[in-house]
């Protein structure tokens, strides 16, 4: 089992991870952040593998990935 | 301290001073009238810890300064009027980012190409900060080979000791003319600790060279330390040298080459008992305001230049209209003559 | 659970200037990442360019040094010459490496000065709004090239990376890609690679990175990467120069 954690205030909503993940666990969120971007929710129910996709693409440096 | 005289151009006084105060980093482009610096340098920057480059332009050699000022040497580039137009960005850069560089103008006619022999037409560039921003240099001309080695030395000193560049203006003829100088090989002082400079940040937190500031407030901020550091230098570092002051009906006013030839005029105008002094201006930035401040408004000022009235600005700015101010200047290639001078003199007098 | 990815000690724990989905903060943290890796963070200096990143060394957790636009390499120059046992490098956009400051960069190539050096293609200035580049696409529309590029008036994409390798200073130039995440692998490798080839004193090293700048381009991030993928790198194709 793996997961991620986001740096929701740091986010600016690129959707890049959103793209790359595999296994369609990231989602853009409804919600505003401090900066007044939609950030990005990591679902934590899903089945993370843990493969840093998400984090390798990140241009902001949010995204701590756990295995 | 070893004593020993050896004859040398003015040119190569300057390299020998550099050399004799430390200067471990020297990038250069050639450029008449100033390349017996450059090749000078290029023979004697062989030891290991040295580094001698010859750049692609003058815009890579006084950015290759800035690397090494940055670094930590004692840095150098010389140049010739063209050259040192295209090095004014860098030296903006240099003073926005307080770095202590040592630069050389040895100047030729302009504008433009203009032509290789000697002249003075480089004063306001030196004087006011060639490039952009509120900053300034610490200009120093020697009037003599002796003194071209000896203010090298102390342009590192300065630039060291206040974080700022050092500009040496001399002119062709300075830079060619070959006289005998006393060499005082000073034991090398360490250089002064450059807690700021970059060489990887262990057992610190990292420094940044840097002339940005973006957040508000931040440059204004900056540049008004810039200017409590350009007051002391104004109050500690004005230097001339004053000749038959206290008697003169004429004071003549006049730096570097063109001082010796005005030096020459007064000798023959004394033993034909006319009154005729000189101040002889050695920092040009910061202009020695303290020589001008006689009462007698009797007594006339005649500024003398290889440019048509330059310094002659900071002259009436030093004397404020208390005595009437007369100019004598050539530019181009002319030099003003001992005759010319004598001729204007009495004149005047 | 264990902590497989993180932000790298080099890389200061601060959120950047730059615009969403732009490549800057990839190619940051990737030098960050190489840095720790080579256990080199404290003996490393950079140099930040003039463009959108002239503050990287905000975000940097080692010396740094600003240079004028184009003059990178020539501050560089002077900073490894006399620390030769540091390791120095540049980062510089299309604008400042290929253009003000070609000079530059040919000649300290030429030198074969043991440097490296991050150069971000993005094929259009980001800083001052967008305009043409030296290696902005034939047909790409810019705010100075309105019509889109065009060889007659503007000449054509500048291909700085392959000019660099006629030169024998040169030791190692490669092109990468942030198209997608396995293309960020291979670019942070190439990285690593430039880093490596100094310490090893092999000479000038060059690593050209497309990257996005989905603002400038008027595409989102990912039809920015897709853009990367399906157009740029036809005109720069990637992998190993020299």
């Amino acid at each position: 089992m793996a997961k991620i954690v986001i740096n929701q205030d740091r986010c600016k909503g690129c959707l890049l991870c959103v793209s790359f993940c595999p296994k369609g666990l990231i989602k853009k969120s409804a919600k505003l952040n401090k900066k007044g971007l939609n950030f990005v929710e990591f679902d934590l129910n899903g089945e993370c593998i843990g493969c840093m996709q998400c984090a390798i693409i990140c241009p902001d440096c949010c995204i701590e990935v756990y295995k | 301290m070893k004593k020993r005289k050896i004859l040398i151009s003015g040119n190569e006084a300057i390299a020998e001073g550099a050399l004799a105060a430390g200067c471990s980093f020297y990038a250069g482009y050639p450029i008449t009238p100033q390349n017996e610096i450059i090749t000078y340098m290029a023979k004697h920057m062989v030891k290991p810890g040295s580094v001698f480059i010859q750049a692609e332009s003058e815009l890579a050699a006084i950015n290759m300064v800035y690397g090494g000022c940055a670094a930590g040497a004692r840095s150098m580039t010389s140049s010739s009027s063209p050259g040192a137009s295209l090095m004014q960005e860098g030296i903006s850069y240099i003073a926005g980012s307080r770095l202590p560089a040592v630069i050389v103008n040895i100047m030729r006619g302009g504008p433009g190409l203009g032509n290789i022999a000697p002249a003075q037409s480089d004063y306001f560039q030196a004087t006011r900060g060639g490039g952009h921003g509120d900053y300034r240099l610490i200009v120093l001309a020697p009037g003599s080979v002796q003194e071209a080695y000896d203010l090298t030395q102390t342009s590192f000193d300065l630039a060291d000791k206040y974080r700022i560049p050092v500009e040496i203006l001399g002119d062709g003829i300075l830079g060619q003319m070959m006289e005998p100088v006393q060499l005082s090989v000073k034991k090398i002082k360490p250089n002064p600790p450059k807690s700021w400079a970059l060489c990887g940040c262990k057992g610190r937190k990292p420094n940044i060279v840097k002339s940005f500031f973006l957040a508000e407030g931040a440059l204004e901020e900056f540049n008004l330390s810039l200017q409590k550091n350009y007051e002391i230098i104004r109050k500690k570092e004005a230097r001339y040298e004053g000749l038959f002051l206290p008697d003169a009906k004429v004071i003549l006013v006049a730096y570097g080459t063109m001082a010796r030839i005005a030096k020459s005029a007064i000798i023959q105008l004394r033993s034909a008992g006319k009154k005729i002094g000189l101040i002889r201006p050695i920092s040009l930035w910061p202009f020695p305001q303290g020589p001008f401040n006689a009462k007698n408004k009797k007594l006339k000022y005649l500024v003398v230049e290889m440019s048509y009235g330059q310094m002659l600005e900071d002259v009436r700015l030093a004397v404020c209209g208390r005595q009437k101010i007369e100019f004598l200047g050539r530019s181009g290639g002319g030099v003003p003559s001992e005759e010319e001078i004598i001729n204007k003199v009495e004149r005047i007098l | 659970m264990e902590k497989i990815f993180t932000r790298p000690e080099s890389l200061y724990d601060l959120p950047t200037h730059y615009c969403p989905g732009c490549g800057h903060g990839i190619a940051h943290r990737l030098i960050a990442e190489v840095v720790d890796e080579l256990g080199i963070r404290e003996k490393t200096i950079g140099i930040a360019p003039v463009g959108c990143a002239v503050v990287a060394y905000d975000y940097w957790n080692f010396d740094c040094s600003e240079a004028a636009h184009g003059r990178a390499l020539a501050v560089a120059t002077g900073i490894k010459r006399v620390h030769p046992k540091n390791v120095v490098f540049t980062y510089q956009g299309d604008g400042d490496l290929a253009a003000i400051g070609t000079n530059e960069t040919i000649h300290a190539a030429n030198r074969g000065e043991n440097l490296t050096v991050v150069f971000i293609n993005n094929a259009v200035y980001g800083m001052t709004g967008g305009q043409m580049a030296p290696t902005t696409l034939l047909g790409q529309k810019t705010s100075t090239t309105v019509e889109g590029r065009q060889k007659e008036k503007h000449g054509y994409p500048l291909k700085i990376s392959e000019m660099l390798a006629l030169l024998p200073g040169v030791h190692y130039i490669e092109r990468v890609s942030f198209q997608s995440p396995g293309e960020v692998l291979k670019a942070k490798r190439a990285i690593k690679q430039a880093f490596r080839n100094q310490i090893n004193n092999l000479g000038f090293s060059l690593v050209e990175v497309l990257s996005p700048c989905p603002t400038y381009w008027g595409l989102s991030p990912k039809e920015s990467l897709d853009w990367i993928r399906d157009v740029m790198q036809k005109e720069f194709p990637l992998g190993k120069i020299k």
